[in-house]
């Protein structure tokens, strides 16, 4: 059991942007969320982080409505990766890590040598153990990117969800980030654009349209050619990498 | 100043930092008991806090005695307080609205103040039973509520909240100007111009008992959200994951800083720079956690505050700046070496 939907719906003024989504997240696998621009993505994680409050039907952390559980609760168990999110202020790589304790401690002081351990294991984990004491205004976009995952991490949560992580990364690190986050057995769920991508790395797919879901399954039962065409809006043909096994498209000029 | 940053962040605990900056306070408001227009002998400095004390029993000059005891000091021991606070007040308000240029004044509150000291100096609105400094605190609240009512109780942002009390300030020094031009004469404008610098003219030990309480209630309640205020770093959602209840810290905070600001412009006037600069300066050295960033903050406001005090009573014989001028002056160039500082360091 774990993050699940029923009926999400989300309206900002009189405009729909989520309508009536249900999912349900397999425990310990990925699940992209692909759509193409406007499809309600973003909104929906928000939605499902408990960030907005849905205007229909619910959110459920292991069955129990995501309303009735404590804002720290729930930090303890689902961390978000915002798309491209940064700061003015001055910080260093191991403070901004530090944060995702912050669900797991008093309001003053209660640090331990657990807190740290987990910080440490976070930086690791990204590979950025040797850049703790480094600012984050002199890091690179990938390197952010990879801080912020840290950053969840830390968390120690049991569901992560990212909202396209791999946007302005060069192919070393889109591809390096997306095996990190398969190979964390964490239950997450993860908007992305690159549908080789979302081929590759996730165990399920949900394709979105304009708010709601047209299409859900494994990656080779959803990826075809008329769902490509018909919500993609783009010739394609799809077959199995003759490398990975998994779908591949090919775009048509 | 790299140096002192260097080994304050990587060496120095906390425990030594507040101690060090403790006691740079009390010599602060020590030279503010011991240094004025007339001059006292510091042994007569010193025996006239300790006879009050009860600690000695020197016999003084009882004019001495005076200016020492319900003069100076209590004026040293204000300034510290105000200044303790302002910064406390622009270094929540520059987190919490992820803004360096937010001061304690963002939300309008000193404009509201200076309308309803206005009201009351001008227009002598209920004229005996209200004084000055009532009218100011009533003005300051109220431009707070009008602020917080336009930006929808926080709901909308932090760039909401800004320009909410851009046009808060905007509305109510539009009022005083009204009120001034048309119904003051020569001398009560001059009464609000000195009013609105600020000055520590007035301030006895009553006022003292009042700041310190508040100041001391704002820093209790704001260094409870500190861990709080880090998480804000990355942006309302970036906290609200973090567990952070964001509306219910944004109301709090904003609540508390505009008592502490209401309470310091209704006794002073509105005193700037300070409250933008501290916040920057302690950063500087300490870091952006919260945790140590608010102790340097009303440490550093306070010596800050103190040592403008000492320079506006004496730069000028016979005569006392306005502790504005004097904090803009001091404060600017000594802001623009941190400035040119962090430029160099990066």
């Amino acid at each position: 059991m774990t993050i699940a939907a029923e009926g999400l719906t989300w309206k900002v003024g009189r405009t729909v942007i989520v309508d009536n989504v249900s999912l349900r997240a397999e425990p310990g696998k990925m699940l992209g969320l692909l759509g193409p621009n406007g499809s309600g993505k973003s909104s929906l994680l928000r939605l499902l982080a408990g960030l907005r409050k849905a205007n229909a039907g619910q959110v459920t952390l292991d069955g129990k409505d995501l309303r009735h559980i404590k804002r720290s609760a729930m930090a303890r168990r689902v961390a978000l990766v915002e798309q491209q999110s940064s700061t003015e202020s001055n910080v260093r790589v191991r403070e901004v890590v530090e944060l995702g304790r912050i669900p797991h401690l008093p309001p003053l002081g209660g640090w331990t040598r657990a807190d740290d351990a987990a910080v440490d294991a976070a930086l690791e984990r990204v590979g950025m153990t040797e850049r703790g004491e480094q600012y984050w205004q002199s890091l690179s976009g990938g390197e952010r990117q990879r801080v912020h995952i840290a950053r969840a991490l830390a968390q120690t949560p049991s569901e992560l969800l990212l909202d396209e992580p791999t946007n302005h990364l060069d192919i070393q690190h889109q591809i390096e980030l997306l095996r990190l986050i398969s190979d964390v057995s964490l239950t997450s769920i993860i908007a992305l654009h690159d549908l080789n991508h979302a081929a590759m790395f996730c165990d399920h797919v949900l394709v979105m349209q304009k708010g709601r879901i047209v299409a859900h399954g494994a990656p080779e039962a959803v990826l075809t050619e008329t769902l490509l065409s018909e919500v993609f809006r783009v010739q394609a043909r799809v077959e199995p990498s003759p490398h990975h096994g998994k779908p591949h498209i090919h775009y048509l000029l | 100043m790299t140096a002192l940053r260097q080994a304050v962040r990587e060496q120095a605990g906390p425990g030594l930092l507040l101690l060090l900056s403790t006691v740079l306070l009390l010599l602060a408001v020590g030279a503010g008991t011991g240094i004025g227009e007339m001059a006292i002998p510091i042994d007569t400095t010193f025996f006239a806090v300790t006879n009050r004390l009860g600690w000695s029993a020197v016999d003084l000059d009882p004019i001495h005695q005076s200016v020492i005891w319900d003069y100076r000091l209590s004026r040293s021991l204000v300034a510290a307080c105000c200044g303790a606070g302002l910064a406390l007040c622009g270094a929540i308000l520059q987190s919490l609205l992820r803004n360096a240029l937010a001061e304690p004044y963002v939300l309008g509150v000193s404009a509201g103040a200076s309308t309803g000291a206005v009201g009351i100096i001008v227009l002598g609105l209920g004229a005996g039973s209200i004084t000055i400094s009532a009218g100011a605190f009533v003005g300051a609240f109220a431009s707070f509520a009008f602020v917080a009512l336009l930006s929808n109780g926080a709901r909308g942002g932090a760039g909401k909240t800004i320009l909410a009390g851009v046009a808060a300030s905007q509305l109510f020094n539009a009022l005083t100007s009204y009120i001034v031009s048309t119904s003051a004469n020569a001398q009560q404008a001059r009464d609000v111009m000195f009013w609105l610098l600020g000055s520590f003219g007035g301030v006895r030990w009553s006022e003292f008992q009042l700041i310190l309480v508040v100041v001391i209630i704002g820093f209790c309640v704001c260094i409870y959200f500190a861990r709080a205020l880090d998480a804000f770093a990355f942006g309302d959602d970036a906290a609200a994951s973090l567990g952070i209840p964001v509306r219910t810290v944004r109301i709090v905070l904003f609540g508390v800083t505009a008592l502490m600001t209401a309470t310091i412009v209704s006794m002073v006037g509105s005193i700037g720079f300070v409250g933008l600069v501290v916040p920057h300066a302690a950063r500087f050295i300490v870091g952006p956690s919260h945790e140590r960033l608010l102790p340097t903050c009303v440490v550093g406001g306070g010596i800050f505050m103190v040592l403008a005090d000492i320079v506006s009573r004496v730069v000028l014989p016979q005569q006392v700046l306005p502790i504005g001028v004097v904090t803009a002056l001091v404060g600017v160039p000594f802001f623009s070496v941190i400035l040119y500082r962090t430029e160099r360091a990066r």
